[in-house]
């Protein structure tokens, strides 16, 4: 990991921009899919693709990279625009999302389109096939530096496959694995401390063995500085607990769980007016300028 | 009645020797490792009696103990497989695939990862552990899954050759095996090759009343033994043994079906999802046939040894012969 200079994070944040505006565009034009996720994790999957991963998008399968496994397989709109924006498929495939036909399903698959290293949805599985990664390469390499990243959304730990998944990279004292838990609050039916309270989060992953950080998810250089931190642990898996602002970038949809599972234009109509929603949420995306930090708004 | 090449010559004696299939795995697995050294394998606290400890003994640094779960084995082999691994994992058909259905479906099919999933301890032969340990619903559930191939190896012999063909072939396989002694069928050299079923008696032509009886996994032995009274009493009897589910060999099963009268089939299994509607859906669509299907007919099975509950839900040697003898014209 290199020194992040002001320009540097600079340009990450015009890159989540990006992403954002992408994956905006995209759930309007699909009439479906999911809106927070995509958002709040705009700013992590710019510096995981434009800066942490190692990777080739023109040679996907490239054996010596890094894997980056999408447990929370619902947000992939975020992670399709991040993969077309660093170059695995045209940007212009992007507005084919959920479509008959198209290699952006609805959940990502594996095989179909290039840059997916594995098929999610049904949550809690990927950080089990993230564990399996971590091992294999390790069994090939006992000191091996091709880390694997997994992301997981914090409603998603509700599963108890999550668990037994954290048990074994625990045992097997996996120091390339490092978990990303996107801790937005929400999950669909409601607020997580509501459906199934998570705290104390820190000390869950901590028992299980886990070197555990918590971060602020938009402010991508206490971001960097944490990936690096994980990556320079030894003999024990990491986590970072990253907290976000749900559909971090338009304020009426922030931190509202019911915008979990909707795409702009199909919402709560109570806070945005229908027909108008596609452009103003455009017009309104205010992350980059007076930017906001999860800490900001509680 | 002519017999197949290369069957076991005590398979009609009392000297007919009585070996666990599931000791195959154990054997082939370790083969497979030593010849290819992609090969991993995965265990949830039941090393010993899926018999992975001749692998784990042989090739510690392959081998992942992951602890008492089964969703957990299942997505943890399909990420080993993505990086490159041959991994099998083996628990008891109940839990694996049953517990882990969903993980196997998803990231293991659905990846087209290159997986082997080895249910240990299936059917109703599993005695005494009663109906929660005893799987007679696996083949059913991995039957309707793309990209799997469904395997139920009749003995000890072709266990082990269907776990080194699998280790071989690139892509998802399950493998059945039980807990139990069984018949030792075929020997070292009979015929094991992708998709084709392996027609062990041929009745004679000639014959006024003909029937097809169709087989899989460790039930063979009973087939082959009605087969011969009955192709003694004069009534012509032919067993096919189809060790791969899926893909089913229907050119085999279609043949069998133009030559008889009317089909039996034999699983120890539901009726429904595994053998008998496999060939029901082919046949009913080709060459419209009766169908007899043996096997457990919706219900749970419970403790007893394995000869009792074989005869209790109707998959022995006895119920096959009655059977046939009440649907000759």
């Amino acid at each position: 990991m290199f020194y992040l200079s002001d320009n540097d994070v600079h340009e990450l944040e015009q890159k989540a921009n990006d992403i954002r505006e992408s994956t905006i565009e995209m759930l309007i034009a699909a009439g479906s899919g999911h809106t927070a996720g995509p958002l709040g994790m705009a700013d992590i999957f710019a510096l995981l693709y434009f800066r942490v991963l190692k990777h080739d998008a023109k040679n996907p399968d490239w054996e010596e990279r890094d894997r980056f496994i999408l447990s929370n397989g619902h947000i992939c709109p975020g992670l399709y625009a991040t993969l077309a924006h660093a170059g695995y498929f045209p940007e212009e495939e992007l507005l084919t999302l959920r479509k008959f036909g198209s290699r952006l399903q609805g959940h990502p698959h594996k095989g179909t389109l290039p840059g997916i290293e594995s098929s999610s949805g049904p949550l809690g599985s990927g950080l089990s096939q993230a564990v399996g990664m971590a091992l294999a390469l390790r069994m090939d390499n006992p000191y091996t530096s091709q880390y694997v990243y997994c992301m997981t959304g914090d409603g998603e730990i509700n599963e108890g496959q999550i668990w037994e998944a954290a048990m074994l990279a625990g045992k097997e004292e996996l120091h390339n694995l490092i978990v990303i838990i996107d801790r937005n609050a929400i999950q669909i039916d409601g607020y997580t401390k509501d459906v199934m309270p998570l705290e104390p989060l820190r000390e869950k992953w901590e028992a299980f063995n886990f070197d555990v950080q918590e971060v602020d998810a938009h402010n991508i250089r206490m971001m960097h500085d944490a990936i690096g931190k994980a990556q320079a642990v030894y003999g024990q898996p990491s986590v970072i607990i990253a907290h976000s602002i749900a559909s971090k970038g338009i304020d009426v949809f922030e931190r509202d769980f019911r915008w979990h599972g909707n795409p702009p234009g199909k919402g709560p109509e109570d806070r945005v007016p229908k027909g108008e929603q596609v452009e103003t949420a455009l017009r309104k995306l205010r992350t980059l300028g007076g930017a906001i930090e999860a800490s900001d708004i509680d | 009645m002519r017999l197949a090449d290369h069957l076991d010559r005590n398979i009609f004696t009392d000297n007919v020797e009585q070996v666990p299939n599931r000791n195959g795995y154990g054997e082939g697995l370790k083969e497979a490792g030593e010849k290819d050294v992609r090969v991993v394998a995965l265990s949830a606290d039941l090393t010993g009696s899926t018999k992975t400890n001749l692998f784990a003994d042989a090739f510690p640094e392959r081998f992942v103990q992951v602890g008492i779960a089964e969703q957990n084995m299942a997505s943890v082999a399909s990420g080993m497989a993505a990086v490159g691994k041959i991994p099998f994992i083996a628990s008891y058909a109940m839990f694996s695939p049953g517990r882990s259905w969903e993980q196997v479906r998803t990231t293991i099919a659905y990846n087209n990862s290159n997986v082997k999933v080895i249910g240990a301890h299936s059917g109703v032969s599993v005695g005494p552990d009663g109906a929660t340990h005893q799987a007679v619903e696996d083949m059913a559930i991995m039957r309707v899954i793309p990209n799997m191939v469904v395997i139920a190896p009749c003995d000890v012999h072709e266990a082990r050759k269907a776990t080194l063909w699998a280790a071989e072939y690139e892509g998802p396989v399950y493998i059945r095996i039980a807990r139990e002694n069984s018949p030792v069928v075929t020997t070292a050299d009979s015929p094991f090759d992708y998709g084709k079923a392996q027609l062990l008696a041929e009745g004679v032509d000639s014959a006024e009343n003909k029937v097809g009886i169709i087989t899989t996994g460790i039930l063979a032995h009973n087939a082959l033994m009605a087969a011969k009274e009955l192709n003694e009493a004069g009534i012509s009897t032919s067993v096919l043994h189809v060790p791969f589910i899926k893909p089913l060999d229907e050119e085999a099963v279609l043949a069998l079906a133009k030559n008889n009268d009317f089909i039996v089939t034999l699983e120890e299994h539901q009726v429904a999802g595994g053998l008998g509607s496999a060939v029901a859906e082919y046949l009913s669509e080709t060459h419209p046939t009766k169908i007899i299907r043996l096997g457990v007919h919706d219900q749970f099975g419970q403790s007893g040894t394995p000869e009792e509950l074989l005869a209790h839900y109707g998959m022995d040697t006895k119920t096959l012969l009655d059977t046939v003898r009440k649907n000759l014209n």
